[in-house]
């Protein structure tokens, strides 16, 4: 017969001995994890401009200019260097991200860093030709993190690439099958009134209707992940988003 | 006494292989097989869980009140599982976003546990350890055979190494699509389970009833 005080004992023992053994190797190997996440983020971003200079031409990774940007009021910031800032990071301190009020919140991400690293190429003359922008929100089952391409124009989209998500494996996964990433070229973002009509159909968009020039087909058998990224592009080129930089931009204040 | 050791190692081979006899740990024998690759990390992997998780559970075993027995198991499973995929997260990142849920999945593996109360409750920390990795060894076998007849029927490579080259890009080779679809993996293992029974009519399980009147067909 066992004593009570005796099982409790080992199960608590035992429980000690490996949380103390999970919590060393998570803090311990979080580095490398943090690194590898960051090799891809950068080889995802060179992918990116890989599917955009298809459509553009060329583009060197020297042309690739870097600022960081005060969503609020669409500015580059001056203080903030993009080559140390995390926004990542920002996201999640208080001092350096904003809550977004639950009505505007379509992504789902509660918080938004108040400033946000953009890539830009631009024409020898110092036009704007391209910009990459970060985006992220809630899918289905997991955060999907993207870096969306737009044209100089800041009107059209020339891709959308997918380079982080946890979503079902060949379902809502399907954010980065290329035939769907293959969509999103030459999607209009706003219309002539300035409201943002880009997204994803309910099922697939109807070619020659209202929508077509800015949505994609939904994923089928993804309902919930089409929505997510649906939202997530809503908020990001919305007014709490790059709305503001946008306008900048299409001003050729970029 | 080597002679023990030796048939704790090996028994669980084809003998008593825990795929192809107990038909245990096929969900992740039908999933991670697509590549040689993965099937040879995610083999390691359950090959380390096997050996340390039955060392550790046949350690503590004298100390363990049976009422407790599978809480405390599966916690030692579960950490070494994490730790498993937390180190293939850091050094291996790649392939273990392919391998993706089926790392942690070991967890509910029917394998682990089932060695853990099974064997390591009874046996000795040397015992278990063999044990696991004979288990861990005779998984890898099975799913290292499904992983190398998929990937090279399913796209004419091995570890992806291409040997033959696809009609695509100007070779003679058509690669059968249906390799890497989950049902393949059914009908591989069924192959090799039926070649093992064939071989060792022992392994096959008698009838559970036979319906009176019905003629008698000898097993054999």
């Amino acid at each position: 017969m066992d004593s009570p005080g005796k099982a409790l004992g080992m199960a608590l023992g035992v429980a000690l001995v490996c949380a103390l053994l999970v919590s060393v190797t998570a803090v311990g190997l979080r580095p490398h994890y943090l690194a590898n996440l960051e090799a891809e983020r950068m080889a995802q971003l060179a992918s990116v401009l890989q599917a955009v200079s298809e459509v553009t031409g060329d583009i060197d990774a020297e042309d690739i200019e870097a600022r960081v940007v005060a969503l609020a009021s669409g500015r580059y910031s001056d203080t903030l260097d993009a080559n140390t800032y995390d926004a990542r990071k920002a996201a999640t301190d208080p001092n350096s991200s904003v809550v977004i009020p639950p009505d505007l919140d379509l992504a789902g991400i509660n918080r938004r860093a108040k400033h946000a690293t953009v890539f830009i190429v631009r024409d020898p003359g110092g036009t704007v030709r391209l910009l990459i922008l970060p985006v992220r929100g809630g899918g289905y089952q997991s955060a999907l993190y993207a870096f969306l391409a737009v044209k100089g124009d800041a009107s059209t989209v020339l891709a959308l690439k997918f380079y982080e998500q946890g979503e079902t494996p060949g379902m809502g996964a399907r954010v980065q099958d290329p035939a769907w990433e293959a969509l999103w070229a030459g999607k209009r973002i706003a219309d002539e009134t300035g409201a943002v009509r880009i997204g994803v159909a309910r099922g697939k968009a109807v070619p020659g209707s209202d929508d077509a020039a800015y949505q994609v087909d939904g994923i089928s058998g993804a309902t919930r992940t089409s929505v997510g990224v649906h939202r997530l592009l809503r908020f990001w080129l919305g007014d709490f988003g790059f709305g503001p930089y946008l306008q900048r931009v299409r001003r050729g204040e970029g | 006494m080597l002679a023990r050791y030796w048939k704790t190692l090996s028994t669980p081979l084809i003998g008593e292989n825990p795929i192809t006899l107990q038909i245990l740990g096929i969900c992740s024998a039908l999933a991670v097989t697509t590549a040689l690759d993965t099937a040879l990390v995610m083999s390691a992997a359950v090959t380390c869980v096997l050996a340390i998780s039955g060392a550790s559970v046949s350690a503590i075993r004298n100390h363990l009140p049976r009422s407790v027995r599978i809480v405390v198991q599966i916690t030692i499973i579960a950490s070494l599982v994490i730790v498993v995929d937390q180190i293939l997260k850091a050094y291996a990142f790649e392939i273990s976003k392919r391998l993706s849920v089926f790392v942690g999945l070991i967890i509910t593996n029917c394998i682990v546990l089932g060695r853990a109360e099974g064997f390591a409750m009874r046996n000795s920390v040397v015992d278990s350890i063999l044990d696991g990795i004979g288990n861990g060894l005779g998984y890898s076998l099975i799913l290292l055979t499904v992983g190398a007849i998929r990937e090279f029927f399913g796209k004419g490579s091995l570890l992806g190494v291409q040997i033959l080259i696809p009609t695509a890009q100007g070779g003679g080779f058509e690669p059968l699509y249906l390799m890497l679809l989950p049902p393949s993996a059914f009908f591989i293992i069924a192959l090799i389970i039926w070649l093992i029974r064939t071989r060792r009519p022992q392994q096959v399980e008698q009838p559970e009833f036979r319906v009176r009147g019905a003629v008698e067909v000898d097993t054999p």
